[in-house]
């Protein structure tokens, strides 16, 4: 085994030639570069972490942005309401008005016309009574002679007429 | 291979030197171990060079090499804690190491005439440096962060007292055992890994020498060895990772105590 048999006359060279590369190793690369790339990864996940928060942070404050949002247009929602509800409230009572106003002219008219009919009504009743009166006088006159006077006669035709 | 035709499953873990090289009489002489560990290393730095554009959008290496520290420093982070955050740097290290040497010594270069791949890894001189190493560590770590409260890691949380001593005692033991088992896994899965493959490599190459049976064993042999080199490409990967976990879970201990 050259290992064992060759042990006493290699074994400084070894010995040297591995602190050497093992030294260049450890203090070049090991505490040179290693740390460098550790850093840059380091780095990496630090800025995807950081990417990260600040995304989260933009997406809270896009849901505070639409809440506010949705906020004022349900409040702009219930204004339109309510102001449409008061403009047709309002012209319900004004068309309300124009139909009272309208229906009271209509009102006034029939009755006038009401009072009218009954002036022509009572006066043609009157006319009445007095031809009837005057016929009834001239009747009896022609038939019994007798002159009745027109107060009796006007009076007889009412009894008769309004029972 | 050996000369002569003979097949020595042995001679690919020599190590050969390239440039004989003393400094104050300590031999530190070049050799192809020493040259494999290079480029071991190259590899590592030009696979992390990759990863340091630093882009914020990752390409497709720099996803590689984040995907491996990441993976480190996952394993770190779950068995020690935040506080093992500063151990990182030498857990990947190991790890980073261990899973390229032991990855170059897989590579079938002995195709190529003159080069074959080494295998540091399969040298208990190199494995068991690095296990002394994270051993040293686990040491200094514990005794400096809990001085000598750091021998309560000896006495597990409600241990009857008159089982204190034994108890104490196979905690002991099995704490000294560490660096030894952690070197001496890495050493025996690739070294048992690279001999069960030379092994029957040769039989392929001595099969296909010797007559109908020797073609039958042949192929057989090489049927299989495709199947060990799988088999290898995973161990490969697990015992690099299995260094680099127990290394952490030790440091968790001295860290955290139990």
């Amino acid at each position: 085994m050259p290992q064992i048999e060759q042990l006493p006359f290699i074994f400084t060279s070894q010995l040297f030639w591995l602190l050497v590369v093992f030294g260049i190793i450890f203090f070049g690369i090991g505490r040179g570069m290693l740390p460098k790339i550790q850093s840059t990864v380091d780095l990496r996940e630090q800025r995807i972490a950081d990417d990260l928060a600040q995304a989260q942070s933009a997406r809270a404050a896009a849901e505070q942005t639409e809440e506010a949002w949705r906020n004022r247009m349900d409040e702009a929602r219930a204004e339109a309401a309510r102001l449409a509800q008061g403009a047709r409230q309002e012209s319900a009572r004004e068309t309300e008005a124009k139909v009272r106003d309208a229906a009271d002219q209509i009102n006034l008219k029939v009755e006038t016309a009401e009072q009218q009919i009954r002036q022509s009504v009572d006066a043609a009743r009157a006319e009445i009574e007095a031809v009837t009166a005057e016929a009834t006088r001239e009747m009896v006159a022609r038939l019994t002679g007798i002159q009745v006077a027109p107060e009796e006669a006007a009076q007889a035709v009412k009894a008769e007429l309004h029972g | 291979m050996a000369a002569e035709g003979k097949i020595d499953p042995m001679h690919q873990f020599t190590v050969e030197p390239i440039a004989p090289l003393k400094i104050g009489g300590v031999d530190i002489s070049f050799t192809n171990s020493a040259a494999w560990m290079l480029v071991a290393l190259a590899l590592i730095f030009g696979f992390m060079a990759l990863g340091m554009k630093r882009q914020l959008v990752p390409g497709r290496w720099q996803m590689a090499v984040e995907g491996l520290t990441g993976f480190i420093d996952n394993m770190v982070r779950v068995n020690i804690g935040p506080e093992g955050k500063k151990y990182v740097p030498y857990i990947f290290s190991l790890f980073s190491f261990i899973l390229v040497a032991n990855l170059l010594g897989l590579l079938p270069l002995a195709v190529i005439p003159g080069l074959h791949s080494f295998t540091t890894t399969s040298h208990f001189s190199i494995t068991g440096v690095l296990a002394v190493m994270s051993f040293a560590i686990v040491l200094i770590v514990g005794f400096w962060r809990h001085g000598l409260h750091f021998f309560s890691l000896f006495i597990p949380h409600g241990t009857p007292a008159v089982m204190v001593p034994l108890i104490a005692a196979i905690e002991f033991i099995s704490f000294m055992v560490r660096p030894f088992s952690l070197a001496l896994r890495l050493f025996v899965a690739m070294i048992a890994g690279h001999i069960l493959m030379e092994v029957f490599g040769s039989f392929v190459v001595n099969g296909l020498n010797g007559g109908a049976l020797g073609w039958g064993v042949g192929i057989l042999s090489f049927i299989f060895i495709i199947g060990v080199s799988a088999l290898e490409l995973l161990v490969v990967a697990i015992q690099a990772y299995v260094f680099a976990l127990l290394t952490t879970l030790y440091l968790n201990d001295a860290i955290n105590l139990h």
